[in-house]
């Protein structure tokens, strides 16, 4: 870390919007459906498809509900936050601009050891893989690097590359704490200082409760069942200019596959059921893939 | 003469590639040349995280002018077959040559300038580059492991322009990322290429960045008055994860000692890829570590040191965790968890499989010397460790973890021990199970996954063995020479595996150097007690090398040889040779000498001894050697003959049962 004062939690959000700002992103708001990766928001998976250039960023609230520990683990955590970059075509400087903006939030890369570690994601809910690396920082996994390859079965080209930033590990690895619950949110020297904990523990608490032992498994089942009904009528409807209704039936797969991830969290799917939840909503999200794909890149 | 000097350079290549990639790299090179007619003088690849280069010395300026005689069709062929010659050798009719009525095309070819010949290798190879896994990336359709940036490529000093999906060749390449200056720099060839990588921070031989790793590794650890716990599969991977690999001593908190030692270590090595650090004095693990960075830092690794301590502690931590609360509960209570594992779809759950490695144990416990409800108890605990937070954290700790977690409540030490072994031996190279129980543990659970697998036609076939059940044959095999165990193969696993059994001893044997026709000859015979066949092969090794060995051997051929011939005109004589009126001497001493060594061979037979066995053998060399000379076999009175040819069969018979001598080459 550079001898200046390092970023609160907002201040490395702030400093990944400018700096990518710079690069051409457009810095989008959250997707206000919930989803367990940042990869998963539509400017992602869908615009990832499709031969149009799209350049974004943006933070992404991201649910596990598994991870819940009450909020008692130093670095586990059931709601956190991914800050995720998209770029397509990937700039042949992608590396470059990505070792750019560690250095914009504050890490030197002469004092600290930056690694390209082979890490080849891949994401079987959505159909999805990439080849890249897992970014480390004097040992600590700081970033997920990939050039997607593949997305609901579709290939990718010309190939997006995505950045995905771990933002809670990385500010405290920037601000030098041991717990989430210690990191500065703002300004520590401001006139209302936060923590991390202040914002969000009651959250933790109260989320991993109910995730573990609050919902009704037989409703989320049934639930899950209504987003299988809705895609694929969704899909089969027409727009004004005669378009595949592609990101509404979408947002119902990132709906299921929120309600996949409660169930699981309640202990309720069996090791034999698992690959058929994780195979229907691939085959929902390839649904979502192709029509976009026949959209001629969407329309977007 | 000439230098080629080519790299492909890209971003990072995954470090478990590289070595394969630069061999890969130069057959290829090799391959193509030779079709060419080149034969160069020298060839050497390098494989690091951003580049792979290859220089060949000795390369002609041009190809060597070559002619290349085609036969056509026959004088007076159809006029359409002579039509298609002329077109695929681009001559006419006037040019052919008639050579005893057939035509020849000779066709000139001007040998090629090299450098052309080098764009077109170049392109074929980044073409067809056998990555394990490769992509394509911004609008390009090339593909290669990770984006490919640059190509050089100078022969002779000049760059050989290529151009391929848009990267073009030139004399540009870049050194380390972070050190120095970190701008693109020119070579003119192999010595300044190598000077300027230097010069830049990169280390460009893979065996040249792994001693400077152990050299310094080792510096740091004998200033500090530590050891260095070396690693070679660590330091091959760490070798291909940096440029410029600087190790760096970090400092563990030493109260993360009191875990297992091999928790701390596999944390480490397969988390982090750190070194760890043993205390000369008491042998055990030192609160430190190394990791390899990729930076000389300004502040001598001070940061780099201290972020990766961080990170170390926090993966401890999560140990620590699973350490703690995995012995909250027995293994006892953890059995009911493993009818949700599957062990193989065909074979059933894990609980399936530990009530069957129970039961086995169980009844061969006696063979090995162990307690059979000593046995029961490790089986039936032996896999409750799977279902365990560190196990599912560290599949490789299988065993020994549910070894420690045994200890830890209070369990009698044979058991724990027994559970901790019973995955071993897993190579050639590693220890066998400490104790009788843990002997009876391992091989019921290999002889299970062994019989199960064969049971539902997952044979391993070629060099595929996706269950490792080679490994497992191997294993029993050491467990049972090693211990003297008595083993009723056939009776436990049937023909097929006793099959499967004698082909990997038969690998072991050879290994170990033994004749490959002595252990085949041992082997027909249709034992199936390991211990029995080796002792057979070492004993007929040695009686071989005697002379008497060497002897009756040559008159067991010559015997065999006649009573082949024999048997093929028709019905053999049966029954015993008997001492004839008016026989000739050597005959009724031959006779004489059977009946003597006949039960003498059965009797050590008896007794498993075979090197008097073969001792009695030898008492047969000189009568059947005077035999031989002084008697012959096909004599005209039929009941002659037919006495001889008795005699003969009963030598056969006689050294048969210690050995097939027909499969011994000689």
């Amino acid at each position: 870390m550079s001898s200046e004062k390092p970023l609160s939690f907002q201040g490395l959000i702030l400093k990944l919007h400018d700096y990518w700002s710079r690069q051409g992103c457009v810095i989008l708001q959250p997707h206000d459906v919930e989803v367990g990766a940042g990869t998963l928001h539509p400017a992602t998976v869908l615009r990832a498809l499709g031969p149009k250039p799209w350049r974004a960023a943006y933070v992404q609230p991201s649910r596990r509900p598994a991870d819940g520990r009450y909020g008692e683990n130093p670095n586990r955590l059931q709601h956190y936050y991914q800050y995720q970059v998209i770029l397509k075509p990937n700039p042949d400087d992608l590396q470059d601009l990505y070792l750019g903006s560690l250095e914009a939030i504050g890490l030197d890369t002469r004092l600290h050891d930056i690694r390209f570690v082979e890490d080849d994601w891949e994401n079987p809910t959505v159909g999805a893989w990439g080849l890249g690396w897992e970014v480390w920082c004097d040992g600590m996994e700081v970033t997920q690097y990939t050039y997607f390859q593949q997305v609901g079965g579709v290939d990718v080209w010309p190939v997006a590359g995505e950045l995905t930033y771990g933002l809670e590990r990385l500010a405290m690895y920037l601000q030098g704490v041991d717990h989430f619950t210690d990191l500065a949110f703002n300004d520590p020297d401001g006139p209302a200082p936060m923590t991390y904990g202040e914002v969000f523990l009651e959250n933790e608490r109260q989320q991993s409760t109910a995730n573990f032992d609050g919902y009704d498994v037989a409703t989320l089942k049934r639930q899950f069942e209504d987003m299988e009904i809705q895609v694929p009528r969704l899909l089969a409807m027409k727009g004004p200019q005669g378009q595949a209704i592609v990101l509404p039936a979408y947002d119902h797969v990132l709906k299921a596959s929120h309600l996949f991830n409660l169930m699981d969290a309640r202990g309720a799917i069996a090791v034999a059921e698992r690959q058929s939840y994780i195979g229907r909503i691939r085959d929902l999200t390839k649904m979502c893939a192709e029509a976009w794909v026949a959209n001629e890149g969407g329309n977007a | 003469m000439p230098q080629l000097l080519l790299e492909l350079f890209s971003e990072e290549i995954p470090a478990r590639m590289q070595v394969q990639a630069a061999r890969d790299l130069e057959r290829m090179a090799r391959e193509r040349l030779a079709e060419q007619g080149f034969l160069p003088e020298a060839m050497t690849a390098f494989a690091g995280p951003r580049r792979l280069t290859l220089v060949i010395e000795g390369l002609p300026e041009a190809q060597a002018d070559r002619t290349e005689e085609r036969k056509g069709p026959r004088v007076g062929s159809p006029e359409k077959a002579m039509e298609g010659f002329l077109r695929s050798t681009g001559l006419t009719m006037d040019q052919l040559v008639d050579q005893d009525g057939v035509w020849f095309a000779k066709i000139e070819r001007k040998g090629r300038p090299t450098p052309e010949i080098i764009a077109e290798m170049v392109e074929a190879i980044v073409r067809n580059f056998p990555w394990p896994k490769s992509m394509t990336w911004g609008r390009g359709t090339l593909r290669w492991v990770r984006p490919l940036k640059r190509i050089v490529c100078l022969f002779d000093g000049t760059v050989v322009p290529i151009s391929i999906d848009g990267i073009e060749s030139g004399d540009v390449t870049e050194g380390h990322r972070f050190m120095g200056e970190a701008q693109p720099f020119r070579v003119k060839d192999f010595d300044t290429y190598r000077d300027g990588l230097t010069a830049h921070f990169v280390v460009l031989d893979v065996e040249e960045r792994k001693a400077r790793i152990l050299d310094a590794a080792r510096t740091l650890c004998f200033a500090r008055n530590l050891e260095l716990v070396e690693d070679e599969g660590l330091l091959n991977e760490v070798a291909g994860l940096a440029e410029w690999p600087t190790p760096v001593l970090g400092d563990m908190d030493p109260d993360f000692l009191d875990l297992p030692p091999e928790v701390i270590r596999t944390s480490m090595r397969t988390h982090q890829k750190y070194f760890a650090v043993r205390n000369p004095a008491t042998g055990g693990l030192a609160p430190h570590f190394i990791t390899v960075a990729n930076i000389q830092a300004a502040d001598g690794g001070a940061a780099i040191a201290a972020g990766n301590a961080k990170v170390l502690s926090a993966r401890l931590s999560d140990a620590r965790f699973f350490w703690d609360e995995d012995r909250k509960l027995r293994l006892e209570d953890r059995l009911e968890k493993l009818k949700g594992v599957t062990f193989h779809a065909k074979l059933g759950a894990m609980s399936d499989r530990v009530a069957r490695i129970t039961d086995l144990a169980r009844s061969l416990a006696p063979r090995v010397g162990a307690d059979p409800d000593a046995a029961a108890q490790a089986a039936r605990l032996a896999k409750a460790d799977l279902v365990t937070g560190m196990v599912g954290e560290f599949p490789e700790l299988q065993g020994l973890m549910g070894g420690y977690y045994a200890q830890a409540e209070g369990l009698p030490a044979d058991v724990a021990e027994a559970i901790r072994d019973h995955y071993k031996p897993q190579g050639p190279g590693d220890a066998l199970p400490a104790g009788p129980v843990g002997a009876a543990l391992a091989l019921a659970d290999k002889l299970d996954s062994l019989i199960g697998f064969f049971g539902i036609d997952e044979k391993p076939t070629g060099s595929r063995d996706p269950y490792a059940l080679r490994r497992s044959a191997l294993g029993v095999i050491r467990i049972v020479l090693e211990g003297g165990i008595r083993l009723p193969l056939r009776e436990l696993a049937g023909d097929e595996l006793v099959a499967f059994f004698a082909d990997r001893l038969k690998v072991l044997l050879r290994d170990q150097g033994r004749r490959h026709d002595l252990v085949d000859a041992v082997f027909a015979l249709g034992d199936d007690d390991l211990v029995r066949i080796v002792a057979r092969v070492e004993a007929l090794d040695g009686f071989l090398t005697t002379e008497d060995g060497a002897n009756l051997l040559a008159g067991y051929k010559r015997a065999t040889n006649i009573l082949r011939a024999e048997e093929k005109k028709g019905a053999m004589p049966s029954g015993p040779a008997i001492a004839m009126d008016g026989a000739p001497a050597a005959e009724t001493a031959l006779v004489a000498a059977l009946a003597g060594v006949e039960p003498a061979v059965a009797q050590a037979l008896a007794a498993e001894d075979f090197v008097a066995a073969m001792q009695a053998l030898s008492g047969l060399r000189g009568p059947v050697d005077a035999f031989f000379e002084q008697v012959l076999v096909n004599a005209e009175d039929p009941a002659e003959r037919d006495n001889r040819l008795r005699l003969l069969s009963q030598v056969r018979d006689a050294m048969g049962r210690v050995a097939d001598f027909s499969q011994v080459t000689g």
